[in-house]
């Protein structure tokens, strides 16, 4: 009696969990629905490749295209890349293989904390120190695609150091004293054998820093000037797909808010598509 | 004798695991310090055999100055946020109400807690559950389980503003609760899941098997032994994650401008709008009214999230030493 009490106890748990496990993919289930039911019409009716391809977005006048965004997105996220994959991978090498232990002990929560912090304060930070300084500097406004590649390359310098230099760590030693015994300098060893060696991990980071890049919003939205045009100029101002749905929900109805829905499902399909091919990666950097 | 690339971080390389590499414990520092010293000649006597050229001089200067660089960056980004802003905090940003004089933080940051507390009390218990069957109930090749990880894989990728526009047309209009409390929690609480359980998965994983199969000999079953043994062990690790969670949460604004509101009183029940610290502060930011309070609430935001992620951190090379100490 008591044996099948326990039994019982043991079921009903292992379904708790398995239900809890399962409410993950009901979540992700549930969003790709819901982003597909209110934002599908809309790239419908004015046609997926016109919603995508046409750069006139006037909500008073029901025009809908996003291309001008798409472009401004993938500007910002190819500035950050340009400032932050340099320097990340490099302090990423620094500190797999050049620091002292001590210096480790210190950069490394360091850059965690880089990680923590808020992208509002990321964003607070940009406008008041970056956008003046980019308008004392070149004499602009300030605010546009530099500033915002400036800010998200230092948002995205935790990701990029983080898995870098965990791909580096993974290294077999054997391919370093391998490369000392031939001769080679301790330097020459760190970039012509063990950064080829973790190249696919280096590559993750990247992608993953993509990611965190074009799904950035708020710290954004403050610093890139918004306006609703194709890039112009590295100093001046875009809107992003992020920026557009935060900007705009707040007020749009009916047709306009199913294209500010259709703009974060385009924006999904693209963080689907990094994640795609970080998981790859990934399977391919696990052999 | 052994080959260790540079003299100075020695200690690290002796070390066998380089994901431990945080937390140089005192007796591995004691036994490195006398090989340290023997490394340090061989390495002297290597650096004089071979031969750096040019080249090699400016590959070792290119990683120092970018380190250099990094840590010029952070210093300089949390410096100035509190030289700009500790001497503006005064004792009415803590007012218990909000008005346009005294631009309190006082109700936005008891919305925080509010809303902390409220995303973890759904997270907190679907995320361990998930985790625990993860670990210690799914079979090896389910298909399931190979499901759930795409599926949480891709949560952790999906942007915070997809989150909050789900949260829109999910929570908020679909579900009738308007812009909420409620609504706010439940978007932050499915955006947090993926972190609780792969942290609890791993931590519960760390576990060593002898402890599982001590708890099963002496004939506990298997949810005895994951509430006795497992998850008293693995608790350090699971609360880790909770708390770096925590720190997502705090930090987090784009999901919540369209689920939970920018209203500045203190919500009187589960539906009304409310708005966290971070919120507050973009609203400041972006009003551009007040730039001394908010560079004050910057502060205050800052502060709040760095010690949220440090007792996260401190909890999880608790965690290691003590798996490592077994």
């Amino acid at each position: 009696m008591q044996k099948s009490a326990g039994a019982l106890r043991e079921r009903l748990a292992f379904i708790a969990f398995a239900t809890a496990a399962t409410l993950c993919v009901v979540a992700v289930l549930l969003i790709c629905a819901f982003l597909l039911i209110n934002g599908l019409p809309t790239l419908l009716r004015e046609g997926p490749f016109a919603f995508i391809g046409n750069t006139t977005w006037q909500p008073a006048t029901d025009t809908y295209g996003i291309f001008s965004m798409v472009v401004g997105s993938l500007y910002v996220t190819a500035g950050a890349l340009v400032l932050g994959v340099p320097l990340g991978l490099l302090t990423a090498i620094y500190l797999s293989r050049f620091a002292k232990a001590r210096t480790k002990r210190l950069l490394q929560p360091a850059v965690e904390l880089l990680a923590g912090i808020p992208s509002v304060v990321y964003g607070f930070f940009g406008l008041v120190v970056i956008v003046p300084l980019i308008r004392q500097l070149f004499k602009v406004q300030g605010m546009g695609i530099l500033a915002a590649s400036i800010v998200l390359g230092i948002m995205i310098l935790p990701t990029i150091i983080a898995v870098s230099k965990a791909a580096l760590d993974a290294v077999p030693s054997s391919y370093y004293e391998g490369a000392l015994a031939l001769g080679a300098s301790h330097e020459r060893c760190v970039f012509s054998i063990i950064v080829p060696a973790a190249l696919s991990g280096v590559v993750a980071s990247v992608i993953l820093g993509v990611g965190r890049a074009i799904g950035e919003t708020m710290a954004v939205v403050m610093v890139v000037g918004n306006q609703v045009r194709m890039p112009v100029g590295i100093f001046e101002g875009v809107r992003t797909m992020t920026a557009n749905i935060v900007l705009e929900m707040g007020y749009a109805a009916d047709l306009h808010r199913q294209a500010l829905i259709a703009t974060a499902l385009v924006l999904l399909i693209f963080i689907l598509v990094i994640n795609l091919l970080f998981s790859l990666l990934r399977k391919k950097a696990r052999g | 004798m052994r080959l260790i690339h540079d003299g100075a971080s020695g200690p690290t390389a002796l070390k066998p695991a380089p994901a431990t590499a945080g937390a140089a414990t005192t007796a591995g520092a004691a036994g490195a310090a006398a090989a340290g010293a023997a490394v340090r000649r061989t390495a002297r006597v290597r650096r004089r055999a071979t031969h750096r050229s040019v080249r090699d001089h400016i590959l070792h200067a290119l990683p120092c100055l970018a380190a250099l660089l990094t840590a010029a960056l952070i210093g300089f980004l949390i410096i100035y946020i509190l030289v700009m802003g500790i001497p503006h905090i005064s004792p009415d940003l803590f007012s218990i109400t909000y008005n346009s004089v005294n631009v309190s933080l006082m109700p936005a940051l008891i919305n925080t807690v509010l809303m902390t507390l409220l995303a973890l009390a759904f997270a907190v218990p679907i995320g361990l559950g998930g985790a625990i069957f993860l670990a210690e109930y799914a079979r090896r090749g389910n298909r399931l389980v190979g499901l759930i990880r795409i599926a949480a894989d891709t949560l952790a990728g999906v942007p915070s503003i997809v989150y909050g526009l789900f949260g829109l047309l999910f929570f908020v209009t679909m579900l009738g609760w308007r812009m909420s409390l409620l609504a706010g929690a439940c978007t932050l609480a499915i955006m947090i899941l993926p972190l609780i359980i792969s942290t609890a998965e791993e931590a519960l994983r760390a576990v060593p098997d002898a402890w599982r199969e001590g708890s099963f000999g002496l004939g506990a079953g298997r949810l005895r032994t994951v509430g006795r043994i497992l998850l008293p062990s693995a608790l350090p690790g699971i609360l880790a994650g909770v708390i770096l969670g925590i720190g997502r949460i705090v930090g987090e604004s784009a999901a919540l401008i369209y689920t939970a509101g920018t209203a500045t009183s203190l919500p009187t029940s589960l539906f009304d709008s409310t708005r966290t610290l971070s919120v507050h502060m973009y609203v400041l930011a972006s009003e551009g009214l007040h730039l001394e309070k908010t560079y004050a609430t910057a502060v205050v935001l800052l502060l709040l999230v760095l010690l949220i992620n440090t007792a996260s951190v401190v909890l999880a090379r608790r965690l290691s030493r003590k798996v490592r100490n077994v």
